[in-house]
């Protein structure tokens, strides 16, 4: 594992749902995309699901808060705000004309379609 | 009770295990004081931002310097 040091804090924390049909990981694609290009750092939701302690301290110190989730039912941002965190920015990627299927061979364009309404929300801050 | 200093050595995680050793201090008790500054040992705990602070195995802050006084308060 490459020395990386951590006190540079993380402004921007993207969380998402990851669930188990298309729009699911649609969602975890962006948020793994947008951290590849700068636009935040992703942290894992299980985590915060399982009131892990350094994941939850980690995430109170956050700016800001992304949840990226694939359909209505709205996990990560449900799972955000049990623990009693606050999201900044909500996307729900059927909202975005994506229907939900339980098709995990992704189309790549709509992870892009995803991930560019995002990234266009976090730069709008 | 054991306390842990999580980071990887910057001055802000230098700044928190003074004041944990501080804490502890006045205090009064007999609390092992610990750096941990192996990044893949900070890992384990699920901490992503440092300078953390672990009482008994529990992530208190994570990303912040807290003061003696507020340390002091969590090992009374």
């Amino acid at each position: 594992m490459a020395e990386k040091c951590l006190c540079e804090q993380s402004e921007i924390i993207i969380f998402s749902c990851a669930g188990s049909s298309n729009v699911g990981q649609i969602a975890n694609q962006t948020a793994v995309k947008l951290t590849q290009e700068g636009m935040g750092r992703y942290f894992c939701l299980s985590g915060i699901g399982g009131h892990v302690s350094g994941m939850i301290e980690s995430t109170k110190v956050g700016k800001m808060l992304v949840a990226i989730d694939g359909c209505s039912v709205g996990c990560s941002k449900r799972t955000l705000e049990h623990v009693g965190f606050n999201v900044d920015e909500h996307v729900q990627v059927t909202q975005l004309g994506i229907e939900k299927n339980h098709d995990l061979n992704l189309d790549p364009s709509d992870v892009k379609k995803v991930f560019d309404h995002v990234s266009t929300r976090i730069a709008s801050r | 009770m054991k306390i842990e200093v999580l980071g990887t050595g910057c001055a802000n995680c230098n700044k928190l295990y003074q004041n944990a050793v501080e804490a502890v201090k006045q205090s009064g008790k007999e609390i092992e004081v610990m750096k941990v500054d192996d990044i893949r040992k900070i890992m384990e705990y699920g901490v992503l931002s440092t300078p953390a602070l672990v009482i008994d195995g529990v992530v208190k802050t994570a990303g912040k310097l807290p003061k003696t006084e507020e340390i002091k308060q969590w090992i009374k």
